[in-house]
């Protein structure tokens, strides 16, 4: 029972930054905006996050910090791509090397010692009902967090118009230009929120999850949560399920390492990236629902006409 | 009184062009106000610089008398300007009411919305249900869409641009009963157009715009329409000649029982579809936009393939099978829908686009391109066809839709074929290269080639076919001879209505081409 319990909830730690990072592109990509760059941005939003951690400042003003962090450097490729309509593959491309980049040069001065982690809730009563109370009240803020998030972002794209002019911006920015609706601030708005998203997903990281800082910390967990999205076919119930899917994928994969599977450990590491790409592949065939969610004008650069 | 609407000395210029040049004009309340004009004419840049989408370089646009400083589309929406795009400002992916919604300055509640929009088509006979997806409507229907949106923000002036080209005749005359509707209530209009007979019908008063400027005013109604036309033309319109036909004995296509599934969702399926096409005929496909033609004609191009190889014939020879290349070496040869992306490469130059299904003329030798023969080549084309470019070496999206038409016509005419397939061959082409494009298209066949006109402009069909095909939901009509049929059967036909018959007949198809 403890095991079961241990891998419950260390599945749903698992995939809290991948939900943060893979929501907050989501939003950028329903926008129409390809911002490649998830890693780039989360490992800023480590590094920072966990700066400000280790020079006093309390908990929530450093999750802040990485959250800013993300959505600074987000503002980067929003300049590059939204204003000077470079190309957004490219772009996205350089932004992920270059916030590994800085990230690395920034936390030369970290420390390889860990912190002490973001603290576990304990709700009076609820935490200590059995069974349930370790498997669902135990958790860290951050983890009720990306599901607050995950419910207002499902609400904000399909329920207000705000949301709904962002989904049709991704569909024909064109349009909504010629309706009146300013395109470029709008995406403006859309890659900083992705950026912050993903600043969160980094201090997750840092912060609550590991709570170190180690050099390129993600180990690619932002090009899943963009590849989370693709898969997902732009819904975002089926990015909830896929991170949780590659969450459970993680930890069974440590406990068969505990366990002393034979199978060389660096196979089972990459079984969660396997098995989360042939699932997502495997639901996203159905061709007439990519049609109708697919942010048709995705990573085309758009310029108003004059 | 102030007028609703007044353009003094409108100016605008692109890089190259004079798109606006000292253009004035005045709209009353309840006038219908027709901006007439060739394609190029400049009538769409006016339209936006009315709307706001653009701004004039110089010169005053006044609204009911109060001069209009800063100029936007939101600015256009709080005087009460809407404007009906030529091809629609609709997001596919979401709901009618959802699309209404994203222009309606009303709260977000889209229930309520919903019943507005139910109340307000049904008061002006259109009906629309507003839970359907865009991209599941008709061109018609979506047509009504976007005429629904601009009247729940009840327009003083209302801007349609082409609105009849992708309608059936039927459905023309329903619009025409709104808009007249509308003006009657005080809503002025402005209707731009090239088709003259609309105007005439419609109109009450006629700007004409030529190469930027305005060359007159006319009432519509007490004018001629060849007095319009010229001055739209400026010079004397060409005239079409048009001797009988001499088809050929054996058909050069043959399409035999031709059932496709539609490759998603969003297509159409072809249901047991037969016809032929002969040598020295032209056949029209009528139809509205999203019955099929786009399935058949991918089909008949080989874009698409088919499993049962006999199901098309060219020249006698099982095609179904046979990819594109393989069916030009039959002596096909094919003008899409899309110029820019299927006709032509965007970004290429128009000797690169002749190269493209020229390479077999001398071109191409030995995997290499002869560079000095293509350009040749392109260039020929440019004269005989007199397109306005800068020569091959032009860029082919630099040039305007005509002109490219024109020069893919072509560059396909080129290959003297024996078999034409062309789709929209005028589509967005002024009155002159129209013309000239029909001419080229009818002296083709009367040399002998099999012509097959996808459109779905029927005055263009009955001007040039010798039969006609009708094509609706995947189904494709008995053919009718052009002098023993009229508009309002073939109209009847594109609705469906009358398919039956025209579906029970098609068995003896072959039987009537025989004769």
């Amino acid at each position: 029972m403890d095991l079961f319990i241990a891998i419950f909830t260390g599945t749903i730690i698992a995939a809290t930054p991948l939900i943060f990072a893979a929501l907050g592109e989501l939003v950028v990509e329903k926008s129409g905006v390809l911002n490649l760059g998830i890693e780039g941005m989360m490992l800023m939003g480590a590094a920072l996050a966990f700066w400000a951690v280790t020079a006093g400042y309390s908990m929530p003003v450093a999750i802040l910090a990485g959250a800013l962090a993300g959505a600074a450097t987000s503002l980067l490729f929003g300049v590059l791509a939204l204003t000077f309509l470079t190309n957004q593959y490219a772009a996205g491309l350089a932004l992920a090397i270059f916030g590994s980049g800085v990230s690395a040069f920034l936390g030369r001065g970290f420390g390889s010692e860990p912190i002490e982690a973001l603290h576990r809730v304990n709700i009076p009563v609820l935490s200590d009902l059995p069974l349930i109370g370790p498997m669902l009240f135990r958790f860290d803020a951050m983890v009720y967090l990306a599901l607050v998030m995950f419910v207002a972002i499902s609400w904000f794209l399909y329920r207000t118009k705000a949301g709904l002019v962002l989904r049709t911006i991704g569909e024909s920015p064109q349009t909504s230009h010629a309706i009146g609706y300013p395109v470029i601030r709008i995406r403006y708005a859309a890659v900083l929120f992705g950026g912050a998203m993903a600043g969160l997903a980094g201090a997750y990281l840092s912060v609550a999850y590991t709570p170190l800082w180690v050099e390129n910390m993600t180990a690619g967990k932002g090009w899943i949560a963009l590849a989370l999205v693709v898969f997902a076919t732009w819904r975002p119930l089926r990015i909830l399920l896929g991170a949780w899917l590659f969450g459970g994928m993680t930890i069974l994969q440590l406990q068969g390492q505990a366990l002393g599977l034979e199978v060389p450990s660096e196979l089972l590491s990459a079984l969660p990236y396997l098995a989360t790409i042939i699932v997502l592949v495997l639901i996203s065939r159905d061709r007439q629902m990519l049609a109708l969610h697919f942010p048709a004008s995705l990573a085309k650069p758009f310029r108003p006409a004059s | 009184m102030h007028p609703r609407l007044e353009l003094r000395s409108i100016c605008k210029r692109y890089p190259g062009v004079v798109a606006n040049d000292d253009v004035s004009l005045s709209i009353q309340p309840g006038e219908i106000h027709a901006v007439l004009g060739e394609n190029g004419a400049g009538k769409s840049t006016l339209m936006k610089i009315i709307y706001g989408a653009a701004q004039a370089d110089s010169g005053e646009i006044y609204c009911d008398g109060n001069p209009i400083a800063a100029h936007n589309p939101a600015v256009s929406r709080a005087l009460g300007i809407e404007m009906v795009y030529q091809h629609f400002a609709l997001f596919e992916s979401v709901s009618v009411v959802e699309n209404i919604a994203l222009s309606a300055s009303s709260a977000f509640h889209l229930p309520t919305l919903a019943e507005k929009i139910r109340n307000l088509s049904m008061r002006y006979g259109m009906p629309i249900d507003p839970h359907r997806q865009v991209h599941d409507l008709s061109v018609g229907e979506r047509q009504r869409v976007e005429i629904v949106r601009c009247l729940l923000q009840a327009p003083k002036l209302l801007i349609l641009d082409e609105p009849t080209s992708v309608l059936t005749p039927q459905a023309v005359v329903k619009l025409f009963e709104t808009l007249r509707q509308l003006a009657a209530e005080g809503c002025s209009i402005v209707y731009i157009s090239h088709k003259l007979d609309e105007v005439q019908e419609l109109c009450d008063t006629a700007t004409v715009l030529r190469n930027g400027k305005v060359t007159g005013t006319a009432r519509p109604k007490e004018t001629t329409s060849l007095e319009l036309a010229r001055m739209m033309v400026g010079s004397k319109l060409p005239e079409m000649h048009v001797s009988p036909p001499v088809p050929s004995e054996k058909p050069v296509l043959e399409v035999n029982g031709l059932s496709v599934k539609a490759r998603d969702h969003f297509g159409v399926d072809l249901k047991n579809v037969s016809f032929n096409v002969h040598g020295g005929e032209i056949v029209g496909l009528a139809g509205v936009s999203g019955n099929g033609q786009a399935e058949l004609v991918a089909l008949l191009s080989g874009e698409r393939t088919h499993d049962r190889g006999d199901a098309i014939r060219i020249c006698g020879i099982d095609a179904a099978r046979l990819r594109p290349n393989e069916r030009r070496k039959l002596g096909i040869a094919f003008v899409p829908e899309e110029r820019l992306g299927r006709g032509a490469v965007p970004s290429h130059t128009l000797w690169e686009n002749a190269v493209l299904t020229a390479h077999r003329f001398g071109t191409v030798r030995n995997g290499l391109v002869d560079r000095r023969k293509a350009k040749a080549f392109a260039t020929g084309i440019i004269d005989r066809f007199k397109v306005k470019a800068n020569g091959a070496q032009s860029i082919a999206q630099s040039l305007s839709g005509g002109n490219l038409q024109k020069f893919i016509v072509g560059r396909e005419i080129a290959l003297k074929p024996k078999l034409f397939l062309v789709s929209q061959p005028t589509w967005g082409v002024d009155v002159g290269a129209s013309a000239f494009i029909r001419q080229t298209i009818i002296d083709l066949s009367r040399a002998g080639a099999a012509v097959l006109v996808v459109s779905e402009e029927l005055d263009e069909l009955f001007e040039i076919c010798d039969r006609l095909l009708v094509i609706c939901q995947g189904k494709v009509s008995a053919p009718l001879i052009r002098t023993t049929t009229d508009r309002e059967e073939i109209g009847l036909l594109m609705t469906g209505r009358g398919m039956s018959e025209g579906a029970s007949a098609n068995g003896s198809g072959d039987i009537v081409l025989q004769d």
